[in-house]
């Protein structure tokens, strides 16, 4: 009796407590929440992969089955609309990430005339909704009576990529250490040298990153496609296209090896910057 | 290298990618431009002709869809910035070790492909599953009610898929947070709600801005979950556009409805501009997309 007494002075009351607990926990049951919704459509995405579903249509669960997985590359149409896909999206990430890879050298290293203007036209593409920048590229291609196909697609890919692999490059520019650079030219390097032996392979690992965004935003558009595809079929465009009349389950399984791949070379790009950021560090102090 | 070739060198460097994008992303704005004064129909061809009621007729034409939009767009913003801010917040400051994971979490939704992910709502929110069943027996949803083909679905799918776009930049900015910033303002006796009011909030409210921008702007013209989640009913100015375009081939009204929307989104960018600077959104910010 007494010492129950004793801890009811001692502790602070049950309300108080709960707040406590509450505010020191809070934020982390909210976000533990909020990031189960973001994942809960990737769960529902696999989970789906895995049915097999009664009509044509994958929306309720009927029972598992493997056969899906079995056949992941047995739909013909769905083969060619990802061997374009991917072929669009190599071709644009190349294209793209060198082109705004020297766009963000010139922005970070050097001063210029119009570089307001530079740093305009490579914001606002960033900031217009997809349908807009889709409409405008048809209606120019409308006007000129250009053919639409896998060449106006390749066009619109590398256009939208440009301006995300600047932004991504251009971060790591800034932060990037000079003295290397200074160190070989000390040594007798010349520019070209210095920006071969030194600058490209200590930035290789931004434009990796680079390069995967751009990657990941071809793969993925379907808006500015929509407009400028004609009869060429994307992998985006397979979808919408078989959403109609019930897209099959193994778009599903295609979407779970999208996810594992991505997820794998974005690890794999992290490991990378880790290692050339331990092998900037490692040179010998100043004394 | 002389003085003279030194200077050249940025223009060598920005040159191709530059021309790209002047000749497929400028170049396309006039030539919509053009298009939007148009005259004339499929059959008989158009013709430039200064027709500048193509905008009045379609603007009054789809006053509602446009309307709507915005509507719509606004309100997955502001839901995105209640769900987005905290969980920065979460991540930045009570993360730990866990901070990069969370943060992959955010952006593991942009490895699936975007209309899987929105047609995976389409079976979450369909009207046997487990949510709608669930809603209707707390009664939130009328028995027999749907969520699907709702304003709801459409605002709630427009929210999910632009949340990371809103937690990237919030996050970014909190993170940046000097520490000492806020244990000053505890020093000074400020309880943590207050130090949360007047240290924490001002200074991630670019983050703020620029999250609610590169919400916005996409989710205005967005159609994709409109289509697979509304009806139509709840058909977007994005919807209208396509139609126009891919389906009715009016072009001239098409064109006309892409330009006001253009217009308006550029006039919100430049003012963020005028507050912020062209840097600040190219910035760590916009590495979201």
């Amino acid at each position: 009796m007494e010492a129950s007494a004793i801890t009811r002075t001692v502790l602070p009351s049950a309300p108080a407590r709960a707040w406590r607990w509450t505010r020191e926990h809070g934020p982390n049951i909210f976000a533990a929440l909020a990031i189960a919704y973001l994942l809960i459509p990737i769960v529902v995405i696999f989970a789906f992969s895995f049915n097999n579903p009664a009509g044509k249509y994958n929306y309720t669960w009927v029972g598992f089955t493997l056969s899906h997985w079995g056949n992941v590359f047995g739909i013909s149409e769905l083969n060619d609309a990802l061997l374009t896909s991917l072929k669009l999206a190599v071709l644009a990430t190349v294209i793209s990430t060198a082109l705004g890879t020297l766009i963000a050298i010139a922005l970070v290293r050097h001063q210029f005339f119009g570089r307001r203007t530079a740093n305009f036209l490579i914001v606002v593409p960033m900031a217009t909704p997809e349908v807009v920048m889709g409409a405008s590229l048809l209606s120019m291609f409308l006007i000129y009576g250009l053919a639409l196909g896998f060449l106006t697609l390749l066009i619109a890919h590398v256009m939208f990529c440009i301006s995300f692999v600047v932004v991504v490059v251009r971060s790591r520019l800034i932060g990037f250490d000079r003295s290397l650079e200074e160190a070989a030219q000390d040594l007798g390097a010349n520019p070209l040298t210095t920006f071969m032996k030194v600058t490209l392979p200590l930035l290789l690992p931004g434009i990796a990153a680079a390069a995967l965004l751009a990657f990941a935003l071809s793969i993925d558009d379907f808006v500015v496609s929509n407009f400028n595809s004609g009869t060429t079929v994307t992998f985006p465009l397979f979808i919408f296209g078989a959403a109609q009349r019930g897209i099959p389950v193994e778009v599903n399984c295609v979407a779970i090896i999208l996810f594992s791949v991505t997820l794998v070379a974005m690890g794999a790009t992290v490991l990378q910057q880790r290692r050339a950021e331990a092998l900037a560090a490692t040179r010998p102090q100043e004394a | 290298m002389s003085n003279r070739r030194r200077r050249l060198v940025p223009y060598f460097l920005l040159g191709p990618g530059i021309l790209w994008l002047i000749l497929f992303f400028a170049v396309p704005m006039y030539f919509m431009g053009r298009l939007s004064l148009d005259t004339g129909t499929l059959e008989t061809g158009f013709r430039f002709n200064w027709q500048w009621s193509n905008f009045h007729d379609a603007l009054s034409l789809y006053q509602t869809p446009f309307l709507r939009s915005f509507y719509y767009a606004g309100a997955a913003t502001v839901i995105a910035l209640l769900i987005g801010y905290p969980l920065a917040y979460a991540i930045a400051f009570k993360g730990g070790r866990w901070k990069n994971a969370m943060l992959l979490a955010v952006v593991a939704p942009f490895f699936t492909t975007y209309l899987i992910r929105t047609i995976a709502w389409e079976t979450i929110l369909s009207d046997h599953g487990f949510v709608v069943s669930t809603l209707q027996s707390v009664g939130i949803v009328a028995a027999g009610g749907r969520i699907l083909q709702t304003a709801s679905a459409v605002i709630a799918g427009i929210t999910y898929n632009f949340l990371p776009f809103m937690v990237l930049p919030v996050y970014a900015s909190l993170e940046r947070i000097d520490p000492s910033m806020i244990e000053a303002a505890k020093d000074l006796y400020a309880s943590p709600r207050t130090a949360f009011w007047k240290v924490t909030l001002p200074l991630s409210l670019p983050g703020v801005v620029a999250g609610t921008l590169l919400t916005f702007i996409p989710a205005v013209g967005d159609y994709i979950n409109a289509f697979f989640l509304g009806s139509n009913n709840n058909h977007m100015i994005g919807n209208v556009i396509q139609g126009l375009y891919l389906t009715q081939r009016d072009y001239p009204a098409a064109a006309a409805l892409s330009f006001v929307l253009m217009a308006v989104i550029m006039l919100a960018v430049l003012g963020y501009i005028r507050f912020a600077g062209s840097e600040a959104l190219m910035g760590e910010e916009a590495v979201a997309g």
